[in-house]
């Protein structure tokens, strides 16, 4: 019986996310809530090696009180139990707070009820950083093993697990005693479509809802903005560029149009180089 | 008192990583930033290298060619493979015994890997994924700080990030993003080796085995021509047309997130933000409308030529010259025409 863990965040579906061309700031309205894709996989493949193994599936999410939604969804995925932690005291934590927060809530299932493998998603795609799952493992004191493709084996007996994992140069298999901390790439698995029974349950299922003093007491120099090292100093929106010319093929045809445009091409210095090289 | 700007060294079996190089060249340039402060408090900047690996020495003398004046060197076989814990420690133990005030570090896979468990560790501040940095005021403080400007919200949003009361004050940047300085052959600088113990608890995870990518040839980032489908290829066996063309052109292929989330193509070939940073000579978007996230992945190039159906597609924002038309007709043409340039030289 293994004990698997995934923390997750909800976050916007910047693939949607619109400018308002007048003000140039970001409308926000409309914009779908949607569980991180990363982190729904990385729930796909703990939810698989919970049954293969037999145990249980905690999932964890820090965000406002909506971030319920995307609980719900782990637990159609399989999660067994499922904590919201949730303050308005944790409002402005950076990725350095946010590994304080994750991290000690961990700390507080593992006291109660050993982990084995703790789960994030490589990165979150509103901030994009890929540091909280790092920084949770260091806050753990736990072996961490990033950007995770497959899992070739968890051992609990032996207490050992393999994890693949991919970097530039190609794929390492790594040995890490257990409990591990582990960032997943979307090959991690497949997302599956919700068993009925899980889904009933999922409707029915209240998720754990802990604050900034219950049942953790959080050292509050830690969290939110006085506990951020870092702050945004001013954001806005890309400068906007000006259209290039451009050749239309209706108007001149696509032989006249590409011998125009390649003309142009070579024309440029740097690509003329190349091309030199190139024939 | 000395202001240190920290950069880290990445190599992999004594082959230094370029982005190396080109944050040896960002921070010399913060440390010419604060110039006028060192004036007046006769403080002095220095630019450093952090260099951990096992039999690394010619890496230093490359990194003092690249603007380094002095390198710390971890050098033990222990650290022949890349390993986070190990490397994690060895350099919060150099972080804490020196106390840069900036430190920079390359957002390639291993540096990202690093990055946080080390800001974690140390307990300060770290922003990802860096395109602009320099140092400047900051409201109600006195002296110059690192300012960190990233996209956020897949693009939509650039942020300045500061990190004001803690130090070092750390970021990653990906490849290419900046351009590699100049290399100095006679560059000179001091190389001091740290002594740095692993002891098996650093090996709670290790490797056992690593399968080479018979792809990892491929580099994406540093490729002179790159030539990138999207979704207005209609169907993933427009790729091949587009590998017709970077073939043509002796280039490499990319692509959009939305073909890559799609299923067309591997994650290797993305370009934009959340995948590669590139800097051709030429760039060639094909059916691509230009998410910003795409482009803000590619702008940096050279030249760029988008084809697209759309006349008001946003990626003739950033291109040098567009072709409103079929791609399944323009590209065609253009190779013809690129083959008939080759035979008439020939």
């Amino acid at each position: 019986m293994v004990h698997l863990l995934v923390s997750v965040k909800q976050v916007p579906d910047t693939t949607n996310i619109r400018i308002d061309p007048e003000t140039g700031s970001l409308i926000r309205k409309g914009v779908p809530a949607i569980l991180n894709p990363y982190d729904a996989h990385a729930v796909a493949a703990a939810a698989t090696w919970k049954r293969k193994l037999g145990g249980k599936l905690t999932v964890i999410t820090m965000g406002p009180a909506a971030a319920e939604e995307a609980l719900q969804e782990c637990v159609e995925m399989g999660a067994d139990r499922a904590v919201l932690i949730s303050d308005r005291k944790f409002a402005g934590s950076d990725t350095l707070a946010t590994s304080y927060v994750l991290g000690e809530a961990i700390r507080k299932i593992h006291q109660e009820d050993p982990l084995d493998v703790i789960f994030f998603g490589k990165q979150a795609i509103d901030g994009d950083t890929a540091q909280v799952g790092p920084g949770a493992a260091v806050r753990l004191d736990m072996p961490l093993v990033t950007y995770v493709v497959e899992i070739q084996e968890i051992n609990k007996e032996q207490g050992y697990a393999l994890f693949v994992r991919k970097t530039e140069s190609g794929r390492e298999v790594i040995r890490t005693s257990l409990p591990a901390v582990i960032t997943a790439e979307k090959s991690i698995a497949e997302i599956p479509y919700a068993s009925l029974p899980d889904l009933i349950t999922s409707l029915r299922y209240q998720p754990e809802f802990w604050t900034a003093h219950e049942p953790l007491a959080y050292d509050q120099a830690q969290i939110g903005l006085k506990g951020s090292p870092t702050w945004v100093a001013q954001s806005g929106t890309p400068e906007a560029h000006e259209p290039a010319e451009t050749i239309s093929v209706e108007e001149f045809g696509v032989q006249a149009s590409v011998d125009r445009a390649l003309k142009d091409m070579l024309a440029d210095k740097s690509v003329a180089s190349l091309w030199k090289e190139i024939k | 008192m000395t202001r240190r700007f920290w950069v880290f060294i990445e190599q992999n079996k004594g082959v230094m990583h370029p982005v190396g190089a080109e944050l040896l060249g960002v921070a010399r340039r913060l440390a010419n930033e604060i110039s006028d402060e060192l004036a007046d408090s006769g403080e002095q900047a220095v630019v450093e290298g952090i260099l951990v690996g096992c039999e690394v020495d010619h890496i230093a003398q490359e990194a003092i060619q690249y603007g380094a004046e002095r390198v710390y060197v971890v050098d033990d076989p222990g650290f022949e493979h890349y390993l986070n814990r190990p490397y994690t420690e060895a350099l919060t133990h150099l972080v804490k015994k020196y106390q840069p005030e900036v430190f920079l570090i390359g957002a390639t896979t291993l540096g990202r890997d690093l990055a946080g468990a080390v800001a974690t560790s140390v307990k300060t501040g770290l922003t990802a994924d860096c395109t602009k940095l320099e140092m400047g005021p900051v409201r109600k403080a006195q002296g110059k700080y690192l300012l960190a400007t990233r996209p956020a919200f897949g693009g939509n949003v650039i942020a300045t990030i500061v990190c004001k009361d803690y130090q070092p004050q750390m970021a990653t940047v990906r490849p290419r993003v900046f351009e590699i300085p100049e290399r100095d052959e006679g560059a000179a600088g001091e190389v001091i080796q740290e002594d740095f113990q692993i002891t098996s608890d650093m090996l709670a995870a290790n490797l056992v085995e690593f399968i080479a990518d018979k792809n990892a040839q491929f580099n994406l980032e540093y490729a002179d021509v790159i030539v990138s489908g999207g979704k207005g290829l209609g169907n993933p066996q427009g790729f091949e047309l587009i590998k017709e063309l970077a073939d043509e052109l002796g280039g490499v292929v990319g692509s959009s997130r939305a073909a890559v989330d799609g299923g067309w193509i591997d994650y290797e070939h993305q370009v934009g933000q959340t995948g590669k940073h590139v800097r051709p000579k030429l760039y060639i978007a094909a059916g691509i409308s230009g998410a910003i996230q795409h482009k803000v992945g590619m702008q940096d190039s050279d030249y760029i030529l988008a084809i697209n159906t759309d006349p008001n597609a946003p990626i003739f924002e950033v291109a040098d010259l567009g072709v409103v038309g079929d791609l399944y007709q323009v590209i065609p043409e253009m190779l013809q025409q690129l083959r008939d340039q080759k035979g008439a030289q020939s």
